[in-house]
């Protein structure tokens, strides 16, 4: 053996060793990095808390006339609606929709508005004193979902409802998202995009309404006055959709 | 007063037969139009998003509205001492227990998941007025059960006064309760009214007597069992006071909406622009179901003809499901009011009138659940003794002279 092939050799054992080393050392720091990730990250108990509600302000005066990214958007992250749903022996009637723009225009003056319109997430909410399962309710944080494992189909939420926000699910459905199951026979509804919300993101409808620079729709913590909604509720006001029910809304409007 | 004696009916003629198997074949059409609706989901029916309860609901919510009125005539002899009424007592327990048995057996069988009626009855949310009113039937099963029990066992009968007494309380409950289904939804226009809860009550009275008193009428005459007039004019009297009774709320309804101008709109809509939900209003529910019934009850030329009241008991039920289909569909039909004084349009069919075309799926099942009824009794009354020998007038009314 030459002393260059030697030499050759020791370089070769050295990286080897190194290389090793560093495997063994990842290893080893790695389940711990995990771990700490873990230990930092909110605890399931931590996610949904009492101390906050959530809730939406939508300006209608930022609201574009014929936009509709917002549905669209939540059509894309819920799985419902849109070209590709597999919802189709269901009429239009029939078929579930989460989110809707609204036109309404004023009998007197002719003034046109545009809003998009889903589950106004009420403190009180008809749907969840209505259900007789208890399918229907309202997380601590002000969301109001339906429980489908619970939920037996007697559609009396839709009833309830003032928003009309709620579908039923008239046929079988394929190719849905893990975290927004949809099933035959139960209601459902906009979650708020609670999956989402946990991982402390805006809502998909709010998130495309930004993208698009129209930023009609604002989401946050009601109960922190520090929160962008809260100030601009505080600043500007927001009303109710039917007000007069006296349901506190976690969903408000301005300029309506 | 003779002791009444019970004795079941023969129950062995051909036409028997033909009636049960005529009923079975009804039941076996709602049993295949459910599986048809819950195999491959509701959208085989008119229900939609839109118009949420449909058909069957507006046989569901008749036959058990009928079903606590048909107890009428047991809680008249047991409550109110009526002592005319008592041969009948346990024909009108074992009717106000079948009818309901129909009744919620199309409710469940149109639920979206009717595989998990188990939750239904484990998990209660006790705000709801529906979980409520399952704890309400259930209780009507089991109360009116042990009135039933404690008139056909002769060694109970001392009984039957408490048991009757509590079966009159629970049913008033339980049409409070069904009432209350609709007067509990404050979103709606057509609901949300106190009045809802009372004026079920009087429409089970009426309902329910209409279909008693056809079954009475047509089991004494198929058996050729007497029955007397003392006995007829009576409950046809009743009828009479009831469907008055139905009439004066359904006018005190409309009246105290109209005074409102917040209801102007709906009410526009159910009495004058709503199509076939003011027909089935004024040709239905008061004309058939009302004035052309209180016509022929209190007629001289009429009222004692027993074909004649057939008919007027016959005409109230279909006046009645036209009343339940205008309260039920038409409610529905209405749009909600999101925005007052503004035109509202959207993908969803926001602000426009939603229309329903029923099926032929939902409406079999729906008269699936009458043909339940009818079965039961009809089943009962062969093999328990629930009816009377005779209800001749000499039979019934100790004072009766010829």
């Amino acid at each position: 053996m030459s002393p260059n092939q030697s030499e050759k050799n020791t370089d070769q054992y050295r990286r080897k060793f190194l290389a090793q080393s560093a495997a063994v050392a990842g290893l080893t720091i790695a389940p711990g990095i995990i771990l700490n990730q873990v230990a930092h990250a909110k605890s399931d108990s931590d996610k949904v808390s009492a101390n906050n509600r959530w809730g939406m302000l939508i300006d209608t005066n930022k609201c574009a006339k014929g936009c509709t990214d917002c549905v669209t958007a939540c059509q894309t992250e819920n799985g419902w609606g849109g070209a590709n749903s597999t919802e189709t022996h269901s009429n239009k009637e029939q078929q579930a929709q989460w989110i809707r723009k609204v036109t309404i225009t004023d009998k007197q003056t002719g003034h046109v508005q545009s809003l998009p319109l889903m589950c106004q997430h009420c403190e009180t909410a008809p749907c969840v004193d209505v259900c007789p399962t208890g399918a229907s309710m309202k997380r601590e944080d002000g969301i109001v979902l339906v429980d489908k494992h619970i939920c037996i189909g007697c559609r009396y939420c839709m009833m309830a409802c003032p928003y009309k926000a709620r579908s039923f699910v008239h046929e079988k459905l394929e190719f849905q998202k893990n975290h927004a199951p949809r099933g035959i026979g139960t209601v459902e509804s906009c979650t708020m995009c609670t999956h989402r919300v946990d991982k402390g993101q805006n809502p998909a409808c709010v998130e495309a309404c930004s993208t698009k620079n129209h930023n009609a729709m604002i989401f946050g913590d009601l109960k922190d006055a520090n929160s962008a909604i809260s100030i601009e509720l505080k600043k500007h006001g927001g009303e109710q959709i039917r007000a007069d029910l006296g349901l506190n809304t976690g969903v408000r409007y301005q300029n309506l | 007063m003779k002791k009444p004696v019970f004795k079941q009916i023969d129950g062995n003629s051909s036409s028997y037969l033909m009636l049960l198997a005529l009923l079975g074949s009804f039941i076996v059409a709602a049993l295949g139009a459910t599986f048809y609706m819950e195999h491959g989901g509701h959208y085989v029916t008119g229900m939609s998003n839109q118009i949420v309860w449909g058909m069957p609901h507006v046989f569901a919510v008749f036959l058990i509205v009928a079903a606590s009125g048909a107890l009428n005539v047991a809680s008249i002899s047991s409550v109110f001492g009526k002592t005319a009424y008592k041969p009948l007592a346990p024909l009108s327990t074992l009717v106000a227990l079948a009818l309901l048995a129909g009744g919620l057996m199309i409710l469940v069988l149109d639920l979206g998941r009717p595989d998990r009626l188990i939750v239904a009855m484990t998990k209660y949310n006790f705000k709801s007025i529906f979980a409520w009113n399952m704890i309400l039937y259930n209780g009507f099963f089991a109360i009116v059960g042990i009135y039933m029990w404690t008139m056909l066992q002769r060694n109970l009968n001392q009984y039957s006064k408490i048991a009757g007494f509590s079966a009159f309380i629970w049913r008033l409950m339980l049409t409070t309760g069904t009432g209350s289904i609709f007067g509990f939804l404050v979103a709606r226009q057509a609901y949300d009214a106190a009045i809802m809860a009372p004026m079920f009550i009087v429409m089970s009275f009426s309902f329910g007597l209409a279909i008693f008193l056809l079954i009475v009428i047509a089991t004494y005459k198929w058996t050729n069992r007497p029955l007397g007039d003392a006995t007829f004019k009576r409950l046809k009297n009743l009828l009479g006071v009831f469907v008055a009774g139905v009439l004066y709320f359904v006018i005190a309804q409309h009246l105290t909406n109209l005074y409102a101008t917040e209801h102007h709109g709906v009410e526009a809509f159910i009495l004058r622009d709503g199509g076939i939900y003011t027909q089935l209003f004024w040709f239905g529910q008061i004309i058939l179901g009302s004035l052309i019934p209180l016509a022929i009850i209190y007629h001289p030329a009429t009222g004692n003809s027993r074909s004649a009241i057939s008919i007027a008991s016959l005409f109230i039920i279909l006046g009645g499901l036209a009343q339940m289909y205008v309260i039920i569909i038409g409610g529905q039909a209405y749009p909600l009011e999101l925005f007052p004084g503004k035109e509202v349009t959207s993908s969803f069919y926001d602000g426009i009138v939603n229309s329903y075309y029923p099926t032929l799926a939902e409406t079999l099942l729906g008269i699936g659940g009458i043909a339940v009824s009818l079965f039961i009794v009809a089943f009962a009354v062969k093999v328990l003794r629930f009816l009377p020998e005779s209800l001749a007038d000499e039979a019934v009314d100790p004072h009766h002279s010829k």
